[in-house]
């Protein structure tokens, strides 16, 4: 039997880890590679990096933070942010990633999950999806029918860092990520990521429900229920500030989620 | 010591050298068949499509010198299409030979509403350990894992430890010179850094 997961997300901007509310007002929130140790330690079951301001000169501070932190960690560990070529994969992964993260860039060019999946293996790509609840349902006919939002759609999905509407059903997405070749799917609700309101239960149990490969929940833990809850219909939840900021610790969380009847690592 | 890590171009090999570094180990990276001979210990670890591995292993003129050098009783680490490919026969890419050293097939996981690969931590359930590698862990025992296929050995008394996912597989196996293992050590924590410093405690003298 498969463990649910608890994976602590490290937001990385400019080589430090930072935390916001609803993609803005970044707070400082440490080291990356000490609080990545510090997670370790704890029993986490996984690491998430993401890398909030990628660009391409600061791509390189990226490569050699994660080299840092392979060394550091004996978990394994998803880089994200930014990521549209197979050239930065390859080298995301020589310096120590287990798996790449790719949101934006899979909707621009759909393909590169496809080669990514083919050159690397499924288990090493993992489907990123921010997705907000509609709220005017404008179709666009430049998004292709089998993914477009229609009269049943609930979410869309962004892109950039939650900046850009796509025109492009959440949980269809998610089935086409699966089919392009995502061997997992991050799921971020936008509506609320740094509420500390609990998880979008219907947004995530909307997609793992549509998809056969595992969902990891993502945006709103603020209390120790709300994993457990969400926990209940998905297969890993990520966190950021409430382990950050010390508010609660990965065994803390654990011993709750067991309570629930949940099956912890 | 140094410690043999076969590169063949499938997959990351930069976990498994961390990994061994952290146990004190110093690690050569080859890809070259002569070094093959030469190593204490060998670790083939690999990930991705078993089709481009046997490719891959064809192409660098691994095959006949991993060959001997198991069936010669040195000692062998395999990972995840390391350990998959000591098999004779493995179902993916429409059907591939592996290296035949164990007699056995590799099938794909499936079942009603198995989530596949299979990614996460799963319980290592032990079947034979006549080198002790699990004493001193606390059970149960988790190790993490990322497969869409799975071993099934013919012979039963060379498997380590079971793990269930949809069937009871072969999670790991074992024998005085070979730890083949489908979970990934290098990333099994506390649990997957035991089992190699046990292994190598035997072997790299």
């Amino acid at each position: 039997m498969l463990r649910r997961r608890i994976i602590p997300c490290l937001d990385i901007a400019s080589g430090r880890v930072v935390k916001g509310t609803n993609f803005v007002n970044l707070r400082d929130a440490g080291d990356p590679v000490e609080l990545a140790q510090i997670y370790n330690d704890q029993g986490a079951d996984e690491l998430v990096f993401l890398d909030i301001t990628a660009t391409h000169e600061k791509r390189d501070i990226l490569v050699d933070l994660v080299t840092r932190v392979a060394k550091a960690i004996f978990i394994p560990f998803t880089v994200g942010g930014g990521i549209g070529d197979l050239e930065t994969i390859k080298r995301l992964l020589a310096a120590g990633a287990d798996k790449v993260s790719i949101n934006s860039a899979a909707v621009r060019h759909p393909k590169l999950v496809c080669d990514a999946s083919l050159k690397y293996g499924a288990q090493c790509i993992v489907g990123a999806i921010d997705a907000k609840r509609i709220e005017s349902r404008v179709g666009s006919d430049t998004v292709a029918s089998e993914i477009r939002i229609d009269a049943t759609s609930t979410f869309e999905i962004f892109t950039h860092g939650g900046r850009t509407p796509t025109g492009i059903d959440a949980v269809k997405w998610a089935k086409e990520l699966e089919r392009l070749g995502a061997g997992e799917l991050l799921v971020t609700s936008m509506d609320c990521d740094g509420t500390k309101s609990g998880y979008d239960i219907e947004l995530t149990g909307a997609i793992s429900s549509a998809v056969g490969i595992p969902v990891i929940a993502s945006g709103g833990a603020g209390t120790l229920q709300h994993i457990a809850d969400v926990l209940k219909v998905c297969d890993a939840a990520l966190l950021a500030s409430m382990l950050h900021f010390r508010e609660t610790t990965v065994p803390e969380i654990k011993a709750t989620c067991a309570r629930h009847n949940l099956i912890m690592r | 010591m140094n410690i043999t890590i076969l590169d063949y171009g499938v997959g990351n090999i930069g976990s498994v050298h961390n990994a061994l570094k952290h146990l004190g180990y110093s690690t050569h990276i080859t890809s070259n068949p002569g070094d093959i001979d030469r190593s204490r210990v060998l670790v083939v670890p690999g990930q991705g499509a078993a089709g481009d591995a046997m490719a891959a292993l064809q192409r660098h003129q691994l095959i006949q010198r991993l060959q001997s050098y198991i069936r010669s009783e040195r000692p062998y680490i395999g990972i995840c299409l390391g350990f998959q490919l000591l098999f004779d026969h493995t179902d993916e890419d429409g059907g591939v030979n592996g290296l035949g050293i164990f007699s056995g097939q590799v099938k794909r996981l499936s079942g009603p509403n198995l989530k596949v690969p299979q990614m996460g931590w799963n319980e290592l359930l032990v079947n034979h350990d006549p080198l002790g590698l699990t004493l001193g862990l606390n059970h149960p025992i988790t190790a993490y894992f990322a497969n869409s296929y799975y071993a099934l050995p013919s012979d039963r008394s060379i498997i380590f430890t079971e793990t269930d996912y949809g069937v009871r597989f072969a999670s790991a196996i074992q024998t005085q010179t070979v730890l083949g293992c489908q979970f990934h050590p290098e990333k099994s924590g506390q649990v997957g850094l035991h089992l190699l410093r046990e292994f190598l405690k035997k072997h790299a003298h």
